[in-house]
């Protein structure tokens, strides 16, 4: 104590002494070990804001989960919140978000598929198998579609993705550590080259093919969006190059709609004539950047999109870093292409309400064009074999070809490449050698969860776009599943209301509390009808997106087409 | 119709044709024309984006597949919009069914008068035919706010007013579908989160699943209902919220933000939680008088809740006596020289007028002064001299408008947290935000560049920006040639001071200072904030007159978006200063020396007045030391808490003869006192105040005064008439009338008006057009016309660390405790929140004294020693200890040096030589 300093005695104070002076400034505070580990994993890569959910994959896949630590590292380290963080990470459904007492999840996770097709399949069957046989270390995860719709029931070993899977098959897999994903043979970039690959590309970058003759050529075409929406390809590139620069391209590969393969399969045999059609878009709406969104269920795809794009980059075909590949984390509403702009933003996947429209605000505010793998994969070959070839395809009096991702109760399921128009009964006997042994057709969905299911009496209908909205159903993606006599329309509409109510983003009232009611009254052992009818029309008119506004199509296709099936006490 | 109009939209609305103005949604045009649309996640508040998620204002578009939320789209030529269409209306209704079904139901709602409740009866919805889904448990965990998220319905309002309108970022929405819910920080319970209890969330919520704490009663659910409002100011800080008292059986239970200039409906924590101080059990409400033979000695004998231990009660007449007779003694023995007054920055301008009027007038000396010597008097000292204007040249709102902000030596979301949010506004909006401080703060998140400059050396920063601009040409010769004067000393001046020599002095690189050299001087518009980290310095003035230089040279003042704005600390320190509480001016700055100008005031005043200047706030404690000054005045003041080495200050009070102090609690400074006067609390008078933008505002009286107390003017008014002053004031607006007539600057401004607009900013051309919000753009009211570049040099603080006192002490304020903390120790919410002393501390200074987070520590200068608690803060930088001076168990300025700024006066509160340890007694706090 210096000479002369005065301490003063303590004689309380006017406040009430009821509570306790925190030991530290408020909320959560940040572990400089986990900062140092945070900051190492991230390394050089920059801290942006569109980059967290990347950065949230660095911490779960060297972590196996999010621990509160890290994250609130991360958001120190990013300059976010605690709560911009945690709400992007739990609205993924790959992410392990840890509360503080929460045990670390095992090191292998098994998610197994139970959509519709695997449900028929086998799914439960295959849970309650694994579940007796896997030991410590190893949990089982219910997953929504992962796309292998064709060898169900489907499950993930960690990133290896197993069709026809048994929990024997699994086991072995899990003993022998085959967790990554298993890279197929596919047609690499010297063998595309060799059969006359990106010279398309190279025309239209050295002038001989001008703009206005590509988009020409797709107009007549008839191509048309084939993630589900069916928007005229042509049109949608002429629109986005009307609007001011700058302009982004970012691809759907977010293919989640349950019962849907086809975009994995290009992506997985022929990822260059789908990485051409990419660059002559890029190139017709003069992309800043473009953007593949890819889901997370697709590791091959990723594994061989990385090294492709790498390729490219090194070939000199693509501008280094003009090419980003985004990496989704497990939530199907991703694929609605505005929420799939929030999730390449570094956001939770909400959809944005339209209008405003992509074409004109999209990513980070610009006009973005945003075409589905397919759609861009045919287009080096409408370019290369002129516009006639592809509108010449078709039956019934439609035009073009579409990928037919089949599934269910047929005896060779797989992606069908056929003529748009066809039936499904066509389908299922010219493509699918008929239905399975044992089992007679009783009724299809024409397009995945979404697009309502009908009966085999209405099994002669051209399947394609604004075929099937006047029997209240949609072709989307085209994947038809398959139903027999031994699957119930009810039970289907059920799983499907249920994939809904998962996958649903929460934002607004008629499909949040919609599907989430819708799934109550559909367990009920007596269907309330007029309730449901109710309901239902209220999602369809008042959701704010397609996934809310379709969500009631299975249902009310049951209760129209399959009255026999609805429970009634 | 307005031309805007005409050139509108053309749509047809339920078979009428109207117009919708650019930018308009189908609801607000509804609304405009009396449509009813039910909304809920949709607020009309300023501020509030659309979000268009609840569902509840679903229209009929003609033509369109689905329906269209009225609320979020904008309507197109022509087309067809049906509000009533029973499509619509029967969406709507599901829509309200579904969110009922998981509602608690209307009896045990916890707020059954909310939006949801209202408009679900509006449309008669009662009950739901869904089965409810499993609710989640109550977080009680909040003092402030009850958390009952059973009646979410997700709508986001409280996200959006936590992260798009205040931008604290706490809320968010987690998870997804039917799981998707609200949670704060990592779902951690409120009480836990970094939630600063702004309480936003709460004002926004439209279903009562965010309610105020208080407002729950507890002996049944739901809450309580007011029984009438009043519409006032907040009684902290300098921003000049404007909100409404919500009131029950004359009790404050909720004030709500209203939508005032300064605040657009915003308040934070002080301000919405901290109203209930009034009503606290310390309110003084007879008046005291000290019994005979208790010592001033000790002030360890003040016990707040028991008066009567140092004092007597007396009759009003008797106390009214008693305290001018002792004035009025010393006033005839020794001169009005050997009094003074403290009035304080709390009170009204009428209050603060009166004050300063009775000091000049009827002790006849100027010594009268009040806090804003120890916040901003050096930055009034720059801008007086260099520009001849004590105040702000443009409102903080005008950040809006610029496109580089920089925020030095202010930690606003602390002290100006409404301030603060419209920063942040801009920032997200990406205006770059430049902030420099020593500390690290909630902006520097927020921030394109933040300088964590080393404390005390901001004139190297500064000298070392000029120079940048200067040596690059960056700076605007012509805006130099025609408004200022000075500029080729100035230059001359700062040549030495290269970004190379001065990284090293001020810790920041040279490449950085450059960068924000440019940016600042480059940018179409910039804009200055600065705080008590620029002014609370011996060099404070040197300090401003580098901004006001920088502000000069590039002509980043007088347009849109630019200017030099010192954030007041006060909600009526700028009022309190401009009608003259200050020793060298009389109101409106006009100086007590200037002959013309006295002969104005006493001829006014019908006196003559004292032709010296006065004596400050430190002047007057030394001048009591010296035997000069026998009795004072305080109204509303605490100096023996808020004075530099506060020891000497209240060894000062003691040796009075006779000390009046007006006031509501028995505060430090009361315990000094022969007389105190129950006084008037901010809720019970009326008055005009001014805010940090020049905004003069009123504020009503909203409760009756308790016990005896009386209103402050009242009290004046009755000791000037038994000093033999002739005054009979009528209340509030019968002075701001004679103050009108005195004052130029409230030209066009009336009690009416102020009555009619709640607030207007001065300066004002007239009483039928609005005020001036940026200033300045034709020069400057000096002599010349001109802004004066006044050069600083590099001057250390006045008492360095050495090897005795190693550390850096600096002290401020915490976000809920304002000045002394006399009020809001007494709010509960506040004193729950921050209940005991603390200090600030790195991490790695704790690590180095082998202390626990919490501990109990001992700090120590060469004026005395307290011991707090050991707050773990990572904004602290090493070898810095940052203490409130708001705690009186442990008062921060025993230890603070008083050694001042040569022009303005104020000491050095953010700098001497300090030492950290543990308390000897260690006990730590809470977990």
């Amino acid at each position: 104590m210096t000479e002369g300093a005065r301490v003063v005695r303590a004689y309380g104070h006017p406040g009430s002494a009821r509570t306790r002076a925190r030991p530290r400034t408020k909320g959560r505070q940040v572990d400089p070990r986990a900062a140092e580990r945070v900051c190492a994993l991230l390394g050089d890569r920059p801290r942006r804001r569109d980059l967290l959910i990347e950065h949230l994959h660095s911490i779960q896949d060297s972590q196996g989960c999010l621990a509160p630590d890290d994250m609130a590292a991360l958001a120190d380290e990013m300059k976010l919140s605690l709560t911009e963080i945690y709400e992007v990470a739990t609205f993924y459904a790959h992410f392990d978000v840890l509360g503080d007492d929460d045990p670390r999840p095992p090191p292998v996770t098994v998610r197994v598929c139970d959509s519709l097709t695997c449900e028929m399949m086998g799914a439960d069957a295959l849970i309650e198998g694994l579940e007796k046989s896997v030991g410590e270390g190893v949990r089982i995860v219910r997953a929504p579609c992962i796309g292998a719709c064709d060898r169900a029931p489907a499950a993930e070993v960690g990133h290896n993705q197993m069709s026809d899977a048994t929990p024997e098959r699994i086991g072995s897999a899990i003993a022998d550590g085959r967790t990554g994903p298993e890279i197929p043979a596919y047609t690499g970039f010297d063998d595309y080259v060799a059969g006359g690959g990106y010279a398309l590309l190279k025309e239209c970058r050295d002038g001989a093919r001008p703009v206005e003759s590509v988009i020409e050529a797709l107009d007549n075409s008839s191509l048309r969006g084939l993630g589900g929406a069916g928007f005229p390809t042509g049109r949608k590139w002429t629109f986005v190059r009307a609007e001011q620069g700058p302009r982004y391209l970012a691809v759907n590969a977010d293919e989640g709609e349950p019962g849907t393969f086809k975009d994995r399969y290009f992506l997985e045999t022929d990822p260059h004539r789908f990485l051409e059609g990419m660059l002559i878009a890029d190139w017709a709406v003069e992309a800043e950047e473009t953007y593949i969104y890819l889901r997370d269920e697709y590791p091959v795809a990723r594994e061989i999109l990385i090294r492709e794009i790498d390729r490219l980059e090194r070939e000199g075909i693509a501008r280094p870093g003009s090419i980003v590949l985004r990496r989704g984390a497990g939530a199907y509403i991703c694929g609605e292409e505005s929420a799939m702009l929030e999730s390449i933003e570094g956001k939770r996947g909400l959809p944005r309400h339209k209008p405003p429209f992509p074409a004109q605000v999209g990513l980070f505010g610009k006009p973005t064009l945003i075409n589905n793998v397919e759609t861009l994969y045919w287009v080096p070959d409408i370019l290369a074999n002129g516009p006639d070839w592809f509108a010449g395809k078709g039956r019934n009096g439609r035009k073009g070809l579409r990928t037919f991702s089949v599934s269910g109760r047929v005896k060779e399921p797989g992606v069908k490449i056929a003529e748009a128009g066809i039936t499904a009964r066509e389908l299922i006997d010219e493509y699918c050698g008929g239905m399975a042994d044992g089992h007679s057709f009783k009724g299809y969905l024409p397009g995945g969860a979404s697009g309502g299911i009908l009966p085999a009496s209405m099994a002669d209908i051209p399947l394609d776009f604004g075929t099937l909205e006047e029997h209240g159903c949609l072709i989307g993606s085209a994947a038809v599943i398959v139903l027999s006599d031994r699957d119930s329309a009810a039970d289907a509409a059920l799983n499907l209301m249920r994939f809904f109510e998962d996958e649903s983003c929460g934002q607004c009232t008629p499909c949040r509390a919609g599907c989430e009611k819708s799934v109550g009254l559909m367990g009920r052992p007596k269907w309330d009808e007029a309730l449901l009818r109710e309901l239902s029309r209220a999602m369809i008119d008042a959701s704010i997106c397609g996934l809310g506004q379709a969500a009631p199509n299975g249902l009310l296709s049951a209760l129209k087409h399959f009255p026999q099936d609805i429970p009634d006490g | 119709m307005p031309k805007d109009q005409e050139a509108g939209i053309a749509f047809t609305l339920n078979g009428e044709t109207v117009t919708a103005q650019k930018g308009e949604t189908i609801w607000q045009v509804a609304d405009r024309l009396g449509v009813e649309i039910p909304h809920l996640c949709y607020s009309p508040e300023p501020g509030y984006r659309a979000d268009g998620n609840c569902r509840a204002c679903m229209v009929e578009i003609e033509g369109e597949r689905v329906l269209a939320a009225s609320c979020i789209r904008t309507p197109s030529e022509g087309m067809v919009v049906d509000t009533a269409s029973e499509r619509a209306a029967s969406a709507r209704r599901m829509v309200f069914e579904l969110l009922i079904a998981d509602q608690p139901g209307r009896e045990e709602a916890h707020d059954a008068d909310s939006k949801l409740w209202r408009w679900a009866d509006r449309i008669g919805i009662a009950d739901s035919r869904f089965d409810p889904k499993a609710a989640p448990a109550a977080d009680p965990s909040h003092p402030a706010m009850a958390v009952n998220l059973d009646a979410c319905i997700n709508c986001t309002l409280c996200v959006r007013a936590c992260r798009e309108v205040q931008v604290n970022d706490v809320i968010g929405m987690a998870h997804r579908g039917t799981h998707a819910k609200i949670v704060f920080d990592f779902d951690d319970p409120m009480g836990d989160s970094t939630c600063v209890a702004c309480g936003e969330c709460v004002q926004a919520c439209p279903t009562g699943a965010l309610m105020p704490a208080a407002m729950m009663k507890e002996d049944a659910p739901g809450a309580v209902t007011p029984d009438r409002t009043v519409d006032s100011l907040c009684p902290y800080c300098g921003v000049g919220c404007q909100l409404t008292y919500h009131i029950k059986e004359d009790r404050l239970v909720k004030v709500e933000g209203r939508d005032g200039p300064a605040n657009h409906g915003r308040l934070c924590v002080k301000g919405r939680f901290g109203f209930d101080y009034v009503h606290h059990p310390h309110r003084i409400t007879r008046p005291l008088i000290r019994k005979e033979g208790v010592g001033k000695d000790d002030l360890a004998n003040l016990d707040p809740a028991n008066p009567l231990e140092l004092f007597r009660e007396a009759s009003w007449e008797e106390a009214l006596d008693a305290a001018a007779a002792g004035l009025a003694r010393i006033r005839d023995t020794h001169g009005g020289k050997a009094l003074a007054g403290f009035g304080s920055a709390k009170g009204s301008n009428e209050e603060a007028y009166l004050f300063q009027k009775l000091v000049r007038a009827g002790f006849g000396t100027n010594n009268v002064d009040h806090c804003t010597r120890l916040c901003h008097a050096s930055s009034v000292a720059a801008l007086m001299e260099t520009i001849n204007s004590g105040a702000v040249t443009a409102p903080f709102f005008e950040c809006a408008n610029s496109d580089v902000i920089i925020v030095i030596g202010a930690n606003p979301t602390v002290n100006h947290p409404v301030a603060a949010t419209f920063f942040k506004n801009a920032a997200k909006a990406g205006k770059t935000l430049i902030v420099m401080d020593p500390r690290g703060q909630a902006l520097s998140r927020h921030a394109t560049h933040m300088l964590q400059f080393k404390s005390g050396t901001d004139v190297a920063l500064l000298n070392a920006i000029m120079n940048t601009i200067v040596a690059e040409g960056l700076h605007d010769p012509d805006y130099i040639d025609r408004h200022t004067e000075g500029f080729e000393a100035l230059k001359a001046h700062i040549e030495a001071f290269t970004p190379e020599e001065m990284a090293p002095i001020c810790g920041i690189d040279a490449e950085t200072i450059r960068t924000v050299a440019r940016k600042y001087a480059t940018a179409p518009a910039s804009i200055v904030f600065w705080g008590m980290g620029i002014s609370q310095h011996i060099h404070g003035t040197d300090n401003a007159r580098c901004l006001i230089a920088l502000a000069l040279m590039t002509g980043q003042v007088g347009r849109p978006g630019t200017g030099l704005h010192p954030l007041r600390g006060q909600n009526n320190v700028q009022g309190a200063s401009d009608v003259g509480l200050i020793p060298m001016f009389y109101p409106d700055y006009r100086s007590v020396a200037g002959e013309d100008i006295r002969e104005v005031f006493e001829t006014a005043w019908k006196t003559s007045l004292d032709p010296n200047r006065g004596l400050t706030v430190v002047e007057i404690m030394n001048a009591i030391h010296a035997g000069e000054i026998h009795g004072m005045y305080i109204m509303g003041e605490n100096p023996a808490m808020s004075d530099p080495d506060v020891g000497h200050a209240r060894e000062a009070l003691a040796m009075l003869d006779h000390l009046v102090v007006q006031e509501l609690f028995l505060t430090e400074t009361a315990y000094f006192a022969d007389v105190v006067l129950p006084a008037s609390a901010f809720p019970e008078k009326g008055g005009s105040y001014t805010n940090t933008n020049r905004q003069v505002q009123i504020g009503r009286a909203a409760l009756p005064l308790p016990g005896e107390a009386r209103q402050d003017l009242w009290i004046v008014q009755e000791i000037a008439r038994r000093l033999g002053l002739d005054w009979s004031y009528d209340g509030p607006a019968d002075v701001f009338a004679e103050m009108q007539a005195l004052m130029p600057s409230l030209n066009g401004i009336s009690w009416e008006r102020l009555d009619r607009e709640d607030s207007v900013t001065y300066p004002v051309a007239s009483f039928d057009v609005p005020g001036d919000d940026v200033i300045f753009g034709d020069g400057f009211p000096t002599a010349s016309g001109r802004g004066k570049f006044v050069p600083a040099s590099v001057s250390p603080p006045d008492e360095v660390p050495d090897a005795d006192f190693p550390m850096i002490l600096t002290t401020g304020r915490v976000l809920e405790h304002w000045h002394t903390g006399a009020m809001t120790r007494r709010a509960g919410v506040l004193d729950a929140i921050e209940p005991e002393a603390i200090a600030h501390l790195a991490p790695a200074d704790l690590d180095r004294l082998g202390l626990a987070p919490g501990a109990r520590i001992r700090v120590e200068t060469r004026r005395g020693a307290i011991e707090l608690i050991g707050r773990m803060d990572r904004d602290v930088p090493s070898g810095v200890v940052f203490i409130p001076f708001c705690f009186t168990e442990a008062a921060a300025n025993l230890l603070t040096n008083d050694a001042l700024d040569p022009f303005g006066k104020i000491p050095e509160f953010k700098f001497c030589a300090a030492r950290v340890e543990a308390a000897p007694t260690n006990e730590p706090a809470a977990a």
